[in-house]
This record gives structure tokens, sequence and C-alpha cells, in this order.
């Protein structure tokens, strides 16, 4: 390696180490982000300069256009999305870089001939064919488990899908995958075993996040990105580059967090998540048939007359029915009446980490007015009007009542103890978990039933009128 | 023709390897413990658009002089790699810019 490529690099690792830090903090966040960037954008120019003049497999005008195309792609889709959109671009793009380094280890792998593997000495072909079969692994399951998860997000795939022995099968599909990937270190050269460390890893991928239901999709979209990560690090040790080693590394640790942040704020295990399917029947309609009245905007307007405080809790329905930019006019009108508006956000609403403070921050709701839970939960006892709008069981009584149900010992917004509580949603469906929500059939609670910015615009509407 | 040596890999040229690793991963848990919500979002697309680091391994891939092996196929899926490993970086990293630019704008 040339020095100024290793010194490069260095320059690089330290950038990204830096950038992932002050994007913890939102003064630093901007910088922390452009400093990724420019990291980046030194590790591709060294790469190309020091491997300037060979000319390899592919010639550099089919690396210009590569490069060229993947920017040109990368610019117009980063340009394009909305932000409600953007849980699946985040899943997608995770793929993609599962897909580059599982990509990259097959053409190492196909270029690869028994002169060259013995060149690289013994120990030298063992770490390769053995980093080979981990980025392969890692990679495609990267790819697959994303595009299954950003089909979910966008509704082309509902619900979920699941069958008897489902974590045997893959189970199973893991093993075949160890297997290829531990017979490829003698024959590496067997197209047979590379199609079936292929083919096992994707459809482990496929078969990993179909189970998965909607609500658990903020622990799947992050360990997604943790493995597209580790993909990228177990294809340093394919090139043989501590660049990729560092930074795979890191995206790998930062994805383990955000995944476990996500798992501890709905109170389930990481393996529960990934192995047990909630059955959605299971708890759907048991015991009695309770009904509710629905109330009209009319009637809930009258409520915010003379109040002091709001509580505002946005859940998935929010970002269903893009009704952001409607609650934010609400949140204003209302603090143009004197009183005092707050947003409180559960963590795991949405389907992304963060998703509600990405939508809410796109419809210009001021940063210090969001809660998170443990800062905003002592309130709600002397808040007059708590409004909910599509969120379900991040409210659910139940997480505190029934601590064996599904919902049991989960953290939960404590909506119930606001004087009067208003909850915008299309039905009295069970949330997620499948757990009948109490909240909807109290004294103190009024449903305004429908499309969520439809009733918020018709709530703002009588609200200007009092 | 040129012929290319490759170097043999050493047991402590890969200790030092995993050595480096180990310490990335910890260094990783340790940077990131602390994180509001509001920026979980833009921090996982932009540890993703850093995953794209993988570009560096394609452009490698897709300049290594072949003796022998499956060429073209190798030189096409190198090419992919490439490609998707660019979209990863340059789309990742402006639309969580894009995220940022939301937050900051409303914080005045």
């Amino acid at each position: 390696m040339e020095w100024f490529q290793a010194l490069g690099y260095l320059l690089s690792a330290v950038l990204f180490i830096v950038g992932l830090k002050y994007l913890g903090s939102p003064r630093t966040a901007v910088r922390g982000n452009q400093l990724g960037a420019l990291g980046m954008l030194i590790a591709v120019v060294v790469t190309v300069a020091a491997e300037w003049g060979g000319e390899g497999i592919i010639g550099w005008s089919l690396i210009g256009i590569g490069l060229g195309s993947g920017a040109l792609i990368g610019f117009v889709m980063a340009k394009k999305v909305e932000m409600t959109g953007m849980p699946e671009m985040v899943a997608l793009f995770n793929g993609f870089g599962g897909a580059a380094s599982a990509l990259v280890a097959l053409s190492e792998l196909l270029g690869s001939t028994p002169d060259s593997l013995g060149d690289r000495g013994a120990l030298g072909a063992t770490v390769f064919l053995g980093a080979i079969g981990a980025s392969s692994l890692i990679g495609w399951v990267t790819l697959t488990g994303s595009v299954g998860a950003m089909l979910k997000l966008n509704g082309t795939l509902r619900g979920t899908f699941s069958f008897p022995g489902v974590n045997l099968v893959k189970m199973g599909l893991l093993a075949v995958s160890l297997y290829c990937s531990y017979q490829l270190l003698c024959a590496p050269d067997s197209m047979a075993l590379t199609y079936g460390l292929v083919g096992a890893s994707c459809l482990l991928g496929v078969l990993f996040v179909l189970p998965i239901g909607g609500a658990d999709m903020p622990v799947v979209i992050s360990f997604l990105n943790s493995l597209s990560g580790l993909a990228a690090a177990a294809a340093g040790f394919v090139v043989d580059n501590n660049v990729l080693i560092i930074s795979g590394a890191l995206v790998g640790a930062a994805g383990l967090i955000l995944t476990s942040i996500m798992c501890k704020a709905m109170n389930r295990p990481f393996v529960d998540v990934m192995f047990k399917t909630y059955g959605v029947s299971a708890a759907g309609d048991t015991g009695e048939k309770r009904t509710v009245r629905g109330y009209e905007a009319e009637e809930a307007a009258l409520t915010f007359d003379g109040i002091r405080s709001v509580i505002v809790i946005p859940g998935y329905g929010m970002a269903v029915s893009q009704a952001q930019h409607v609650v934010r006019e609400l949140g204003e009108e209302l603090e143009r009446r004197g009183i005092d508006v707050k947003y409180a956000i559960h963590p795991v609403a949405g389907r992304m980490p963060g998703h509600m403070n990405v939508l809410l921050a796109e419809a210009n709701v001021p940063y210090d007015q969001l809660y998170e839970l443990d800062a905003i939960n002592s309130q709600f006892s002397d808040c007059d009007v708590c409004l909910v709008v599509g969120a379900n069981d991040t409210v659910n009584p139940a997480a505190h009542t029934d601590p064996t149900g599904p919902l049991g010992g989960m953290p939960i917004l404590d909506a119930e103890k606001a004087r009067t509580v208003i909850i915008v949603k299309r039905s009295l469906s069970p949330g997620y978990a499948g757990v009948d929500n109490d909240l909807f059939y109290r004294q103190s609670t009024m449903m305004l039933f429908g499309d969520g910015k439809a009733k918020l615009a018709e709530l703002l509407a009588e609200v200007k009128a009092l | 023709m040129i012929v290319i040596c490759l170097t043999q890999l050493t047991t402590s040229a890969l200790v030092a390897s995993i050595t480096v690793l180990v310490l990335a991963i910890f260094l990783g848990f340790e940077l990131i413990s602390k994180v509001p919500p509001t920026l979980h979002t833009p921090l996982m697309s932009g540890a993703n658009a850093i995953s794209g680091i993988t570009i560096v391994a394609a452009l490698m891939a897709s300049n290594t002089q072949l003796s022998g092996g499956n060429k073209t196929l190798a030189g096409i899926l190198a090419c992919v790699a490439l490609a998707l490993a660019t979209i990863n970086c340059v789309g990742g990293f402006m639309v969580t810019g894009r995220m940022l630019e939301m937050f900051k704008r409303k914080e005045g």
C-alpha cells in the first residue's frame, strides 16, 4: 500500500469517528455529517490515486460509469424522497450497502485462482475465503431483509407471513450458509457451493423479516443497519483494508446500540422480536363486545375552551395520514389562545427510531416542545387535554394493568391520567400487539373516528371558530 | 504482462487487524451510547452512509489484475458493487443532511 494511501485511510477513519460523535448531539450533528462525507471523499480519492495506472478487470471507463451512475442515482433518490418515505429509504440504502459488500466478496471469489490463492499463503487464503463467506452471508441477508422491510413499510406486503417451524427453517438456512462457507475453504472454485451460499443467505434474509410485524420495524431497521456495517467490516478482511474494518465496526456497534434502545422501549428482548411472531388473532376479540361512542370534531373542540395545557401524542397513524402539518397548525392555534402545548414522543412510535421527530421537524414544530417519555410522564396528571393522533399500543394502560399480557411492562405514555383524552383514529381495531385498548372506553375519552389529517383539519376549523 | 505478487498474510498482521476490529467496535459503543431520540434517524442514516465505505473495496476489486478465474463475471459484479456502494454513500449523506437542515431551521 502506498504511504499516502495508508495515511489517507487513517484520516478518513478519524473523520468517521469524529463525525459519528458529532452526529450524537443536536448542536454538532450537521458538522458531523459533513465530516463523515469528507472522510468518504478522501477514502475514495486516495484509493483511485493509488490504483491509477493499473488496468484492472473492468477498466477505468467502467469504473467511472459505476461511480457516476451511483452518485447520480443516490443524488436523485435523496432529493426526491418525502420525509414520510424516510423509513423505506433508510431500509433500501442499508440493503444496497450490504449488497455491495456481498458482491465485492463474490467478485473476489470468482476472480481467484489456485495460483493466486497459493500466493496468499495458507493463513492468508483461509482468512480471505473465510471473510468472503462472512461478507456474503451478512451482505445477502442485509439485502433481502432490507428489501423485505421496505416492501412492508410502503405497504406492498401487508401483515405478517409465518408458518409453523419457521424458526427451524431459518436455523437450517443459516446452517447451510455456514456449511457452504466452510466448504469453500477447501474448494474455492465450486460454483455449487457459491450458489448455495448466496441462495441460502438470500432466503434467510427474507424469512428473517417477513414474520416480523410493523411495530417491530424500528428494531429491524436498526439491526439491518448494524448488519450493513458488519458486512463492510468483513469485506475489509477480504481486501485486507483497515479503513473498512474500522468503519464497518463503528457502524455495526452504532446499529446494535440503537437496536437495544428500541428493544428496551418495547420491553421485549431482542430474541423475542426476531423469533416470536405476535399472534395477531390470539388476543384479538376475546371477552365482551363493548361499544364506544364516536364524537364529532365540534364536541371535541369545545374541550379546548378555557384550558391551560395540552399534550399531543403522535403515532404511526400520523405518519400514514401525513397529518404532521395540520398537527402543527392546531398546536399553533392553541398556543395563540394561551394554551401550553407539548408533544410527547414514545421511543418506538412509528416505524424507525426517531420517526416522529423527523416528521414533526419537517412540519416545523419547535424542537423544545418535544418531550421524551421520562420527561413528560409526570406531567399528564396536570394536563387538561391529551390529544392522541394515530397512536395505540404506546398509550395502552394494559401495559400497567396486565403485566403478563403482550404489552406487560412496556413503558407507555400515561395519557390516561389526563383530564380529557381525545383520540383521533381510523377505527377501534387493536394495535399491533393485538390487545384491546381500555383507554378507548373510558368516560374521559372522546374518540374521533376517521382519517387523521381530515379529522384534525375539522378540529382545527372548529377550534378557530370558538 | 504484469504479475502481481500478493504479500502473504502473517499471523501478526492478522492479529493486528483483529485488534483494530475489536477496538473499533468498543469505540463505536462508547461514541453512541447516549444520543437524544431526535437524532436517532439522522444517526442511523449517517452511520449507514459510512457503511458505504465498501466503495473502497469495490474500487480495489474492479482494478484487480486477473490472470484467470471468471474474469467477465467478476468484473460485472465489481462494477455493480461500486454503483450500489456509491448510491449508499451519496444518497445516505445527502438525505441525512436534508433531515438535519430541518432540525436546524426551527431552532432559531
